[in-house]
C-alpha cells in the first residue's frame, strides 16, 4: 500500500487509539489494532477494510472533532478503503475508475439500459417487441437466448475474474498468511453473514446519530439477502432450462420466480432504506468524497430490483419487451462496473475478517 | 430560545454524569428541570467524557461484573487509598447505593461492555461503559431530552443568588448573553477547579503553569468558589489534587486518558538535575500511577524523564507520542536537554546495582537493585540494549479535592452547621466529603451517580411540598 496522506493520517489516529482503547468493545478493528504497536500501510489497509462503518467509535470518542486530535476513524478508514480498492483493482490501470465513481456508476446505469434498448430494437421484430407474448420462450422471442447468455454470462464472468484477481492482489498486498485450518474461514463466513461487526451483541450501531440501533444492519441484510435470492433465482432458472428442460416464463409460484420476487422485494427495501439512512445520518463521520459512488450503486441496485419486479408484473403485457431490455441492460451494466464500484467492499472486508480470525488464533 | 421568565423547579448546574443523573431523577419525579452546561454541545459532559467505568458493589456476578464485591472489601479499599480521610457514614451509604448505579444508568440507555482485557484489570470491581464516558454522556443527554428537560449549552453559571440561605435565581452567561434563571432549587454539579490555573497558583505558584489538565477546560470552580463565599461549608484540602504521570508533550488541557504513560515501572526516572527521586518499581502500576503525578509536580520545572531500552518497549501500553530514541545514553541525554555525562553515570550506576532475577512484567518480581539511592525494588533490569528510549513526563491533574460539605441527602451544609434549604450538590464538587485524598478507580463516577440520584430525588421532593 503506498504511503498516501490518508495512510499517514490513519496511522496518526491509530497511534492515539492504541494508547486509549476505550473502543475495544465495539468491533473487530480495535482488538486487531491492540495486537500491533506499529502500523504499516498494509496493517492500516487491513484495519480499514475490517471497519464496517458503524460509527460507534466516532460518537464515543473523547478526541473526535472539534478536539484538536480530531479522531474520525469511520471517515478516515472509508477513505483508506476506497484507496485500497483502487490500488488492488485489476487490470492494474483500472483503479482510476474509483475516482469520480458516482459519475461512472451513474453513466453505466443510464447508458447500459439505453444501449440494450437500442440493440433490442435493432434486432427484434417490432411486431414482437411491442405486443404481449406468452407461452414457452416468450422472453427469447424479444431477446434471443444466445445473446442473453453471451452478454450476461460474459459480463458476469468478467466481474468474477476481475474481482478474483483483486482479491488475490489484496491478499498478497496486505501480507496475508496461508489458510491452514477451516476454523478461521468458518468464523469469517459467520461474521459476514451475520454482520456481527455492525453492532453485534445486541446494542446495534450508531447508524444515524449517537443513539444505538440495528437499522443499518437489517437494511443491509435485506439488500444482501435479496441480492443473493435474485442470484439464486437466476441459477435455478438456468438449472430448470438446461437440466430439467423447463423453459421460462415460469409460473408465479415456481421456485425461480418466488426467489426472484422475494429477492427483489428485499433489495428494494434494503436499498431504499440505506439511501434514506445516508441522507439523515450525521455527516461528520462520513467520507463525503465517496458518497457519489455509494448513492449511485444503491440507485443502480434499486433500479435492477424495481425493473425486475415490474417485468414480473407486466410480463404478460406488451410492455414486457421494453422492460426485459431495460432490466437486462441494467444487470449487464452492473456486472461490468461491479469490480470498480462499492461492490468490492464485500470481497476485501471478507478477506479482512478472515485475516482477523487467523490473527486471533495466532495471538 | 429558552424561556428565562419562567421559574423552574430545579436548576442543575453542570453537564456531566452527576448533573445528568440528578436532572433525570428530578424530572422522573415530576419536577421541571433546566440544565446549565458551560461547554458547547460537542464538548459536553465535563470530566465524565474522559471516564471509562464505575465501581459497583455486587453480591454475585452480573453480566458486566465478575465474582462479587461486597461492602467490607469496598470500604477497606476506600480506607486504604484515603488513609482514613473519609466520612464513614457517607462512604458506606455510597457503597451500598453503588449496587443500583449500573441499573439506573442502563435504564438511561447506557450500554455496558462484557468484561474484556481492561487496561487495569478491573472487571471484578468496575463496570465498563461500552465506548467509554462520552458514550455514557450521550445516552444520558438523550434520556434527558426525552424527559423534556431544558438543556442549555454554552451556559456558564456565574453566581447563585442566595436570600437568607435560600437560592432563588442564578446569574448566567447564555451563549455570551447575560441572563437569569429563576428556580425553586439548585443542584450544583459543576465539578472542581482544576482547570483554573490562577486558583492553582495560589497554592502552587509558578509550578501551576506546568501542570497539564487532563480533563475538561470548563472545570473553573466558579460555582464552588461562589458557594464557599456565601457561607457554604468547605471540605477537602484546597491545595491537593489527583494527578498522574502524563506525557510532557500533551496538550495543556483536555488531553484525556491517552496522555498517561505506563512506562515508569520499566524505566529509571530522573528529573532535570539528572537525579533519580523515587523507587520506580515500588508496586504494580495500577497501585502507583496516581502518586507519580504528585512526585513529578515536586521536581524542578515539574519535569521528569523515563529512561529505558529496547527490551522494555513491549512491557507497557503504547504511547501516543513515540519515545525519543538514541543509540547511546549520551545522545539520548542531549536530545532531552540533559547533562550527558551525568545521565550516563546514573544509568551506569543503576546497571551496576541491578541484581540477578527473573523478570515478570505486571507482577511483583525479584528484579531489584542494591547499593543505590533510591533503590528500584522490582522490574530492575540493566538498561543496555540500544536503541535507548526516553519518555518526558509532566504532572497531569485529574481533579481537585476541595469541595462543598454535604449531608447524606446531598444537601449542602452551611457554616452554621445546618443543611441548606434548597441547595444540593453531586459529583466532583462534593467528592471530597468521601475522598479526602487518593483515588479508587471508577469511584468518582459512582459518587456522581449516587449523589446525583439523591440530589434529584430530594430536590423534586422539596418543590412538590
Amino acid at each position: 500500500m503506498s504511503e498516501t496522506d490518508t495512510v499517514v493520517e490513519a496511522r496518526r489516529q491509530m497511534e492515539i487509539c492504541n494508547a486509549c482503547r476505550y473502543c475495544e468493545g465495539y468491533c473487530a478493528v480495535f482488538p486487531a489494532m491492540a495486537m500491533r504497536r506499529e502500523f504499516t500501510g498494509a496493517d492500516l489497509t487491513h484495519l480499514a477494510n475490517l471497519c464496517h462503518g458503524c460509527k460507534g467509535c466516532y460518537h464515543a470518542c473523547q478526541y473526535a472533532p472539534p478536539h484538536a486530535f480530531g479522531i474520525n476513524i469511520p471517515q478516515t478508514f472509508a477513505t483508506l478503503r476506497a484507496e485500497s480498492y483502487a490500488e488492488f483493482a485489476w487490470p492494474a490501470g483500472m483503479g482510476g475508475l474509483f475516482e469520480r465513481n458516482g459519475t461512472l456508476v451513474t453513466a453505466v446505469a443510464v447508458l447500459a439500459p439505453v444501449l440494450a434498448l437500442l440493440l433490442t430494437m435493432a434486432l427484434a421484430d417490432p411486431a414482437t417487441l411491442y405486443t404481449a407474448q406468452s407461452g414457452v420462450g416468450a422472453f427469447f422471442r424479444v431477446v434471443p437466448y444466445w445473446l442473453i447468455i453471451t452478454l450476461a454470462g460474459g459480463s458476469f464472468g468478467f466481474a468474477l475474474l476481475a474481482m478474483g484477481q483483486g482479491a488475490r492482489r489484496y491478499w498478497r498486498g496486505t501480507a496475508q498468511k496461508p489458510i491452514t485450518s477451516p476454523a478461521p474461514v468458518a468464523e469469517a463466513a459467520f461474521d459476514i453473514l451475520t454482520l456481527r461487526n455492525l453492532g453485534g451483541g445486541g446494542h446495534g450501531c450508531n447508524d444515524v446519530d449517537d443513539s444505538f440501533s440495528a437499522t443499518k444492519r437489517w437494511l443491509h441484510q435485506a439488500m444482501f439477502g435479496g441480492f443473493m435470492l435474485c442470484f439464486a433465482a437466476t441459477t435455478t432458472g438456468a438449472i430448470f432450462h438446461h437440466f430439467l428442460g423447463w423453459k421460462s416464463p415460469h409460473a408465479f409460484l415456481s421456485l425461480p420466480v418466488q426467489l426472484g420476487f422475494w429477492g427483489g422485494i428485499g433489495m428494494l427495501i434494503g436499498t431504499t432504506g440505506l439511501l434514506w439512512l445516508k441522507t439523515v445520518t450525521d455527516p461528520v463521520p462520513v467520507a463525503k468524497k465517496l458518497l457519489g459512488g455509494e448513492y449511485a450503486m444503491l440507485g443502480l441496485l434499486w433500479l435492477i430490483a424495481a425493473s425486475g419486479l415490474l417485468l414480473l408484473g407486466l410480463r404478460h403485457t406488451g410492455a414486457m419487451g421494453v422492460l426485459l431490455a431495460l432490466h437486462l441492460g441494467l444487470v449487464i451494466g452492473f456486472f461490468l462496473v461491479m469490480p470498480y464500484s462499492k461492490m468490492v467492499h464485500g470481497i476485501y472486508r471478507g478477506l479482512a475478517l478472515l485475516r482477523h480470525a487467523q490473527e486471533k488464533r495466532a495471538a | 430560545m429558552p424561556d428565562f421568565t419562567r421559574t423552574w423547579d430545579v436548576l442543575v448546574v453542570g453537564g456531566g454524569n452527576a448533573a445528568l443523573s440528578a436532572a433525570i431523577t428530578a424530572a422522573q419525579a415530576g419536577a421541571s428541570v433546566i440544565i446549565a452546561e458551560h461547554a458547547p454541545k460537542t464538548m459536553r459532559g465535563g470530566n465524565s467524557r474522559h471516564t471509562r467505568n464505575l465501581r459497583a458493589l455486587h453480591p454475585a456476578p452480573t453480566d458486566v461484573l465478575t465474582d462479587s464485591y461486597l461492602e467490607e472489601e469496598y470500604w477497606d479499599d476506600l480506607l486504604r487509598v484515603t488513609g482514613g480521610r473519609t466520612d464513614e457514614a457517607l462512604a458506606r451509604m455510597t457503597i451500598r447505593a453503588s449496587q443500583h448505579a449500573p441499573g439506573f444508568l442502563r435504564d438511561c440507555g447506557v450500554v455496558f461492555q462484557p468484561s474484556l482485557s481492561g487496561t487495569l484489570s478491573l472487571s471484578r470491581t468496575n463496570a465498563f461503559f461500552l465506548g467509554g464516558g462520552k458514550a455514557l454522556v450521550n445516552a444520558l443527554y438523550r434520556t434527558a431530552e426525552k424527559l423534556g428537560i431544558e438543556i442549555l449549552y454554552d451556559t456558564e453559571v456565574q453566581e447563585i443568588l442566595l436570600e437568607e440561605g435560600f437560592a432563588r435565581e442564578a446569574i448566567i452567561s447564555w451563549r455570551g448573553f447575560p441572563e437569569r434563571i429563576r428556580c425553586k432549587s439548585v443542584i450544583a454539579s459543576a465539578g472542581g477547579f482544576q482547570a483554573n490555573r490562577e486558583w492553582l497558583r495560589q497554592y502552587w505558584g509558578d509550578a501551576a503553569d506546568n501542570f497539564q489538565i487532563r480533563g475538561t477546560p470548563y472545570a473553573q470552580g466558579t460555582v464552588l468558589k461562589n458557594l464557599l463565599a456565601q457561607g457554604v461549608q468547605e471540605v477537602g484540602d484546597a491545595t491537593q489534587f489527583h494527578a498522574v504521570a502524563n506525557d510532557a508533550r500533551s496538550p495543556m488541557c483536555d488531553g484525556g486518558l491517552a496522555m498517561r504513560l505506563d512506562c515508569v515501572p520499566y524505566s529509571v526516572v530522573v528529573n532535570e538535575n539528572v537525579e533519580r527521586f523515587y523507587d520506580e518499581g515500588e508496586d504494580v502500576w495500577p497501585k502507583r500511577y496516581a502518586i507519580w503525578g504528585r512526585l513529578i509536580a515536586q521536581q524542578p520545572n515539574q519535569r521528569a524523564f523515563a529512561i529505558s531500552d529496547s527490551q522494555a518497549l513491549h512491557d507497557y501500553l503504547p504511547s501516543v507520542f513515540p519515545p525519543l530514541k538514541a543509540n547511546s545514553i549520551g545522545e539520548l541525554a542531549t536530545a532531552l536537554g540533559l547533562d550527558a555525562a551525568k545521565l550516563a553515570k546514573v544509568v551506569a550506576d543503576y546497571n551496576t546495582a541491578v541484581q540477578p532475577g527473573t523478570f515478570q512484567g505486571g507482577k511483583l518480581d525479584d528484579c531489584r537493585t542494591q547499593g543505590i539511592t533510591p533503590e528500584k525494588t522490582h522490574w530492575a533490569r540493566r538498561i543496555d540494549q540500544p536503541p535507548y528510549h526516553a519518555h518526558p513526563l509532566a504532572p497531569g491533574i485529574t481533579f481537585t479535592f476541595l469541595g462543598v460539605k454535604v449531608n447524606d441527602r446531598a444537601r449542602v451544609m452551611m457554616s452554621d452547621g445546618k443543611p441548606s434549604a434548597n441547595i444540593f450538590a453531586s459529583g466532583e464538587i462534593m467528592a471530597g466529603n468521601i475522598l479526602g485524598q487518593g483515588y479508587l478507580a471508577g469511584f468518582g463516577m459512582t459518587i456522581g451517580t449516587v449523589f446525583g440520584r439523591i440530589a434529584g430525588e430530594e430536590a423534586a421532593k422539596l418543590v412538590r411540598n
